[in-house]
């Protein structure tokens, strides 16, 4: 094994060859793309892979997970903390099928990731084997690219293609089943060679002058520019060159859940969060800019509310790496093809240096509106019980904006995106498209592993908890370092309000029973405290921050607590309610 | 996604639209397109795969009834799939396409009947195979005239009938070699950098 991690560092491809098994050649792979870690859960039909991870232990790190939906998650949360691919082992049929969740959110999200499925023999398949399923149709809606291994000497080249398309051009999500014969079957190994071309696929469009001289004509006239941001600008490491832009253009921007954090939060030109429960300036203002620039975002539903009343008054330019992004969901002026890390700086170098001093004023304006009826109350509430936006804040006070948030998905994901202060880029790991409760736990786990220096903090809910709760033995086993806080209204609560809002108030099946964490925490080996007085929040968010290791803390908060904003469905964007 | 009831007036028509796509040929490529127009609860009208002119470049020819603007959204959909080279859309009057059609008649009605003859005759229709009990005949055309044909020997006593998936060429493509010449290539020209489709914004995939 020795030898063949030497070997590696030898330019390209000798002639000379060694015999190794297709297990071999996958871990080979690992160690040349540079994966340190692996989060997988082993089953019959990827045993010859780890019989031979005995061997790799010293180079590779695996975590064994405690299901392989929580094995995704955190490979998801390792990518988006760390940027760099996530890698994930399952076995055949159920251990794969537990993964389609992930893949559909990484899918969605543009995670890169590498997950490994063993397969049943070749001469098995088809014949419902033991635990044979068509991982690859099942998997194929989901992935950016899937493919079967029935031959080992396939294993370096499909490796090195998997690697090459999950994180290039819009990362996504691949998947390689490997039959179990491929994975005994010894082969003659000739090093492995990264792959830097493929002739099907063209991840890095070509920047064309012509367009962006036209968004720059466009965004030069503007007398009420905006801009917002999605995840692109992180995906596409552009933090910098898009800080760069819009300080010169002097363009306020707001930003998509996923495309928080790319600047801080307290950047004067930041305005805020778009959406469903975003903040009210940059929603309204949507609807009131004369230039709308989109950068590196794909005009969710979520984000856009009803489409034939969004942004109607505006030129729109259109900056994405995915050409089936441009005009998908609304048709644009101005595309502007490409990676935004190389379109912006030519942007940026044709811009006018301005200060848009009056039309910033109007989002101040409005956010002050936001503040006096919603923010205040909602950071210091005068009810006795506890708000979710109020434990932010004082979260806030503590970290100084310096820790990875994980959420998990209902009110407390929105609370948080909204209220929660970011220095650096990648601290805000969600699930935003799929909206998948239960990511937030072992997202977190991954999120660690990704950035082992940062504080991980995860927020969910007293429903999401529950969906994932079994990863609290992964923590314990691994001592991974995640500060668990868990803000319990007693309710599904997301679901709650839209049935308080839409339903009558019939409230269907929304009320969720919790164990006592604090024992459960506690059978994990892991501390614990709940709390439901304001007078002990300070002290206990100190405590959980200060103590080395996991710690889990209840916090009680409002049963029946909206969040709001709110853009009900079907209404514009500018239709936005306050309460 | 807006597939469903596109904005009305602009390309508001659905109709017959035929898309070339040229692939790598690779196992599970089919089902990857195929679920392009699945999901969007889009009907395939017809599909043939086959070859091309050039060796292992594989070429899908997809005929469905839409507006332009959700063929647009597909064919961008499509070519975002790994294993895709182009695709292209085009209206029927930018093709020139053929369907081949089989037809199993009894033959003793055809060597009664004269009418059969002289109908045969009409449709330009060739026996492929003749046996004692039955006779196959085959003819090539636009849709209308294959189906044409089956109304006319379902009175006779039509025994089996097939008809082929359309197969297209488009009239102004001069072909796809020097494309992928270009594909090949680690930094592609302009001419298949694919922001063609941004020049001329209203033509996107059309040649
Ligand atoms: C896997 C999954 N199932 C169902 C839902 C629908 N859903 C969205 S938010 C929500 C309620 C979440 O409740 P909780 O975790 O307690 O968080 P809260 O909204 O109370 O903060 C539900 C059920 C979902 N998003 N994901």
């Amino acid at each position: 094994m020795e030898t063949l991690a030497i070997q590696k560092e030898q330019p390209a491809v000798s002639n000379k060859t060694t015999t190794i098994s297709g297990s071999q050649a996958v871990l080979e792979a690992f160690i040349a793309e540079g994966v340190e870690t692996i989060f997988g859960y082993p089953g019959g039909a990827i045993m010859p892979i780890y019989d031979a991870l005995y061997d790799y232990n010293e180079k590779l790190k695996h975590i064994l997970v405690r299901h392989e939906q929580g094995g995704i998650h955190a490979a998801q949360g390792f990518a988006r903390a760390s940027g760099k691919v996530g890698v994930v082992f399952a076995t055949s049929g159920p251990g794969a099928t537990n993964l389609v969740t992930g893949l559909a959110d990484a899918q969605i999200d543009s995670t890169p990731l590498v997950c490994i499925t063993g397969q049943v023999f070749a001469h098995l398949l088809g014949t419902d084997a033991f635990q044979e399923t068509d991982v690859i149709n099942i998997t194929t809606p989901v992935t950016k690219w899937n493919y079967q291994i029935t031959d080992a000497t396939e294993i370096p080249s499909v490796m090195a293609k998997a690697f090459h398309i999950a994180q290039t051009g819009r990362p996504g999500p691949v998947l390689i089943d490997i039959t179990k014969n491929a994975q005994l079957q010894k082969f003659e190994y000739s090093g492995y060679t990264k792959m830097e071309h493929l002739r099907s696929y063209r991840p890095k469009p070509i920047v064309r002058k012509e367009y962006i001289e036209q968004a720059a004509k466009l965004i030069n006239a503007a007398q009420k520019p905006f801009v917002i941001w999605g995840q692109g600008v992180i995906l596409g490491g552009a933090e910098k060159e898009f800080q760069a832009f819009i300080e010169k253009s002097g363009i306020p921007a707001a930003w998509t859940i996923l495309g928080e954090s790319a600047i801080p939060t307290s950047h004067p030109l930041n305005v805020g969060m778009l959406g469903m429960h975003g903040n009210y300036a940059p929603n309204v203002l949507t609807n009131d800019c004369d230039v709308l620039i989109a950068i590196g975002m794909r005009f969710d539903d979520r984000v856009t509310g009803r489409l034939d009343k969004y942004a109607k008054q505006a030129q729109i330019i259109h900056l994405d790496i995915d050409p089936a992004e441009i005009d998908k969901n609304v048709k644009v002026t101005i595309p502007v093809w490409g990676d935004c890390k190389e379109t912006l700086p030519v942007l940026t170098e044709l811009v006018e240096r301005k200060n848009h001093s009056q039309w910033l004023q109007k989002f101040k304006e409005l956010e002050q509106k936001e503040v006096e009826e919603v923010i205040f109350e909602e950071q210091n509430p005068s009810t006795e019980i506890m708000t979710m936006g109020e434990v932010i804040k004082v979260m806030n006070e503590l970290t100084g904006g310096n820790a990875i948030i994980v959420t998990d998905v209902g009110q407390h994901q929105m609370v948080a995106c909204r209220y929660v202060k970011f220095n650096q880029t990648r601290s805000n790991i969600t699930s935003g498209g799929l909206g998948t409760m239960g990511f937030a736990l072992p997202a977190a786990i991954g999120a660690k592993f990704g950035a082992p220096e940062r504080t991980v903090i995860t927020i969910a809910g007293d429903g999401g908890i529950q969906m994932t709760i079994q990863e609290l033995g992964t923590i314990m086993q691994n001592e991974v370092d995640v500060k668990i806080l868990i803000l319990n209204n007693h309710f599904l609560g997301m679901v709650r309000q839209w049935q308080q809002l839409f339903n009558d108030k019939r409230y269907s099946f929304v009320d969720i029973a919790s164990p006592d964490y604090v024992t459960v925490a506690k059978a994990y080996n892991i501390p614990g405290r709940s709390i439901s007085n304001r007078a002990d929040l300070k002290d206990a968010l100190s405590e959980m921050l200060n103590h080395k290791g996991a710690y889990l803390l209840e916090v009680i908060v409002g049963k029946e607590n909206n969040v709001f904003p709110m853009v009900p469905q079907g209404c514009s964007v500018s239709e936005i309610r306050l309460k | 996604m807006e597939f469903k009831n596109p904005p009305s007036g602009v390309r508001g028509m659905k109709k017959e639209f035929t898309l070339t796509v040229y692939t790598e040929n690779q196992i599970g490529l089919l089902n990857r397109i195929a679920i392009i127009f699945s999901r969007r609860k889009i009907n395939v009208d017809s599909l043939n795969t086959s070859p091309s002119e050039i060796e292992s470049v594989h070429r899908f020819n997809i005929v469905i009834t839409e507006t332009e603007d959700v063929v647009k959204k597909l064919c961008r959909q499509i070519e975002k799939q790994v294993e895709v080279l182009k695709a292209y859309y085009n209206t029927n009057e930018e093709i020139i396409w053929q369907e081949l059609a089989l037809y199993k008649v009894p033959t003793n009605v055809i060597a009664e009947k004269v009418v059969v003859e002289r109908l045969l005759r009409k449709y330009g229709a060739r026996a492929v195979v003749i046996r004692n009990d039955y006779t196959v005949f085959e003819t090539s055309g636009h849709r209308e005239e294959t189906e044409g044909l089956i109304k006319a020997l379902e009175p006779y006593g039509l025994i089996e009938f097939v008809r082929s998936a359309r197969v297209a060429i488009i009239k102004s493509s001069s072909g796809f070699h020097d494309k992928l010449k270009e594909f090949e290539q680690l930094q592609p020209g302009e001419s298949v950098a694919e922001n063609e489709y941004l020049n001329e914004r209203d033509k996107v995939f059309t040649m």
